[in-house]
Parts: C-alpha cells; structure tokens; sequence
C-alpha cells in the first residue's frame, strides 16, 4: 500500500505527511461544491476534487495540496482553482517552510470553461508570489492522469519537480495531440510512446523535472523533505528566466528535428537508449548522470 | 442526477467523531460524507445519483445499512457516479469502520 500511482489524494496526504498532522482548509464537511457542474446536471465533489491545508514534514510546517484524479482527471474548476489560490495566499501570510503540490490533473475542467482556465491562471500567479515571498513550491507528479495543459505549466512554475517514471507531464496531453495533428502524428494508445514522450524518466534526462523516485509514497515524502533544503534561488528572477529561455533555444537547435524521444536520447549521448525504459528508478538516475540535461 | 433521501429512525450507535469521507467520484465509484449530527437520535441519508431510475436498488442497500449499523444521529450524504449496490454496501461499511476506529 506504498504506491503513489494507486493512492487516492487523500490517502497520499495521509501517508506523505507526518500522521495525523494534516489540517484541512474547507474539508468536505463545508460542502464548497462546483456551482456549474450542478447546472450541467453533473455530478459534484464534496471537495471538488482537491484538498488543501497545513501539515508538517518531518516535523516542518507545509502547505499542501492534492488533486484527486478520480474526479474528473483532477482538472480544475472554479472552486477547486479557487481552494488552490487561497491555500498559497494563506502561505505567503503563514510563512510555511515550503508549499507542496500533489498535482494529478488533465487541465482546465473544460464545463466549467472560462471560469477554469481564469483559476488557472490565478494558481500560476499565486505560485509566483508564494516564491517571490521567499517560500520553495515543490510539485509532486506522479499519478495515473499525469499532469497536464494549464497544470502542468503551472508545474513548471515551481521550485522543483519531483516524478516517478510512471508519472507524466505535458502541456497537451496524448489524445489531445492525437486529435489536433492526427493519429500519424501521434498514437495516442501507444503507452510505451506515450511514457516515452511525457513520462519521468524523459523528463528527468531533458532536466525538465529535478528529481526522479520509484513510485512509492516514502520515496516522495524523501524527495520532498530534501528538495526544501536543497532549492538556493527561491524567488523567480529576470536572470533565471533569461537562461532558461537560452536553454530551451539551445534545446530546440539541437533536438528540433528529432522525430522520436528515444533518438533524442541517443542524440544526448545515451548509449543504449533502448535499456532506460527497463530500469528501476535508481539504477536509471545513476546510469543517465552523465548525459541528462542540467537546467531548471 | 436524481436525488434521494431516506431517514432511519431507532438507531443505537453514536459516532465517536465530527466528520469523514470515504471513496472517490469516479466512474462506477461514489463518496460518502458522514457526519456527527443532532437528529433527534435518527440517520439520515441523502443520494445525488448520476444513475437514475435505480430508486427501489437504493432503498434496499441503504435499508440493509441501517440495519448493519443502527446509526444515531448521523448525517450521511453520497455523491454517486453509477456505483454498483456492492461498491455502495462496501463504502458505507468503510466510512463507518474509519469513523469508529481512529480517536
């Protein structure tokens, strides 16, 4: 029952967190229900699928949230974008030691339509702020929905990323592409192209994620826990921003035309891309150490 | 959605705590919020259904919960996403288990 990939949200919480440590900010109990998905004659959550609040690790204050995909893949209504910005308000008052977000999500809750993507964007700004406070944003990814569209931009706006293999992260998510570009362009029920292409261990060797762990709770609870000590430029900066745009140039230039990620890790010197699928998470970081691309 | 509301009455089990929820809205899953609650000793037990139609099923299932647990002022409501009677018996059963058994 170690699993990350199988846990619901609330289970992760339960066991990520120091026991019994966790305070819910809105819990089900206060019923802040989506008011658009009623008036689809749609079903609700009683938390609309997130649960935020404060917890320790380790002994450490923590703001926290986790997205259950179950409902809904974890996309992001009105309610829920809303739960999200007012737990990292809260931080930047509170002054935890770090904010921790367990996103499992496909995006935007396409009902909820406008209303979605303007929460969106309100939880890509609170991250900003809660760093420009000085507080680290760790993303945690590693559930079965992936992380995607607006979410996972809002990803890439943390201080770290923690994956498993199994977790993925995008901005389109597979049968999106498939759809807009057509299924030679990419098949979306080809799994191992799918991992291959969104998956942790692609993302870990384009440096797009920082650290990669098994899929096991204990194995993000660790990562976490050293990720907070570890982070050194909290606060977003011009200079930050300027190289990774310069990297992402760099990125493109050398790998825009390659048609598949496994040529991209031949490309990156890899020598037998064919194995990294295989490996067990550990053997995987130790073994890429010398090819993976160093960036945030 | 179709909702549904019973009321049981002649319950003897009081719940120890304020308030847990169990499952998940998925497909073929549901969630059930319970809740301490001042009934005047009854159980109620409110449904927001995705499957409608299925009225008399539901009776039956929460009629047989009532009399596996005899609640006392409980307050119990279901989000249900088209959860088979099996699946709805066990998560009630696991609500109630989660609420008796941590302090």
């Amino acid at each position: 029952m170690n699993s990350y990939l199988e846990a619901t949200a609330r289970e992760r919480l339960q066991r990520l967190l120091d026991p019994g440590s966790f305070q819910e900010f809105l819990p089900p109990s206060s019923r802040v229900v989506s008011p658009h998905l009623g008036q689809l004659n749609a079903p609700v959550a009683f938390d609309d699928g997130v649960a935020v609040g404060r917890a320790r690790l380790d002994g450490r204050l923590v703001f926290v949230a986790a997205q259950e995909g179950g409902f809904m893949g974890g996309a992001v209504g009105e309610v829920h974008g809303a739960k999200l910005v007012g737990m990292l308000r809260r931080a930047i008052h509170d002054r935890p030691d770090a904010v921790l977000l367990l996103l499992e999500t496909g995006g935007v809750r396409l009902h909820e339509a406008n209303a979605g993507l303007i929460a969106v964007s309100e939880v890509m700004r609170a991250v900003l702020d809660v760093r420009a406070a000085g507080i680290p944003v760790l993303a945690l990814v590693g559930g079965a929905n992936g992380c995607f569209g607006g979410m996972g931009i809002v990803a890439r706006c943390t201080n770290a990323i923690v994956m498993s293999e199994e977790g993925r992260l995008a901005m389109s998510g597979p049968e999106v592409i498939e759809t807009a570009s057509g299924v030679e362009e990419f098949d979306a029920r080809d799994r191992a192209l799918v991992w291959r292409t969104t998956g942790g261990k692609h993302r870990y060797l384009l440096g797009d994620c920082q650290v990669l762990v098994a899929d096991a709770i204990n194995a993000f609870r660790a990562a976490a826990l050293a990720q907070i000590d570890a982070v050194t430029d909290v606060a977003l900066t011009l200079d930050a921003i300027e190289q990774e745009q310069a990297l992402l140039t760099t990125r493109l230039e050398r790998f825009g035309h390659v048609r598949e990620p496994m040529e991209l890790w031949r490309a990156l010197g890899v020598t037998e891309p064919e194995a990294l699928p295989l490996l067990e998470a550990d053997a995987f970081v130790e073994q890429v150490a010398a090819w993976r691309l160093g960036a945030h | 959605m179709e909702h549904l509301s019973y009321l049981f009455k002649g319950g003897t089990r009081a719940l120890p705590r304020a308030a847990d929820v169990v499952g998940v809205v998925g497909s073929g899953n549901l969630e059930v919020l319970i809740e301490t609650a001042p009934l005047q000793g009854n159980c109620s037990i409110d449904i927001a259904t995705a499957a409608v139609g299925f009225g008399a099923i539901w009776e039956a299932v929460m009629t047989d919960f009532h009399a596996r647990w005899q609640l006392m002022d409980a307050r119990i409501a279901i989000n249900d996403m088209g959860a088979t009677p099996a699946v709805v018996s066990l998560r009630l059963d696991q609500a109630v288990e989660t609420m008796l058994e941590q302090p």
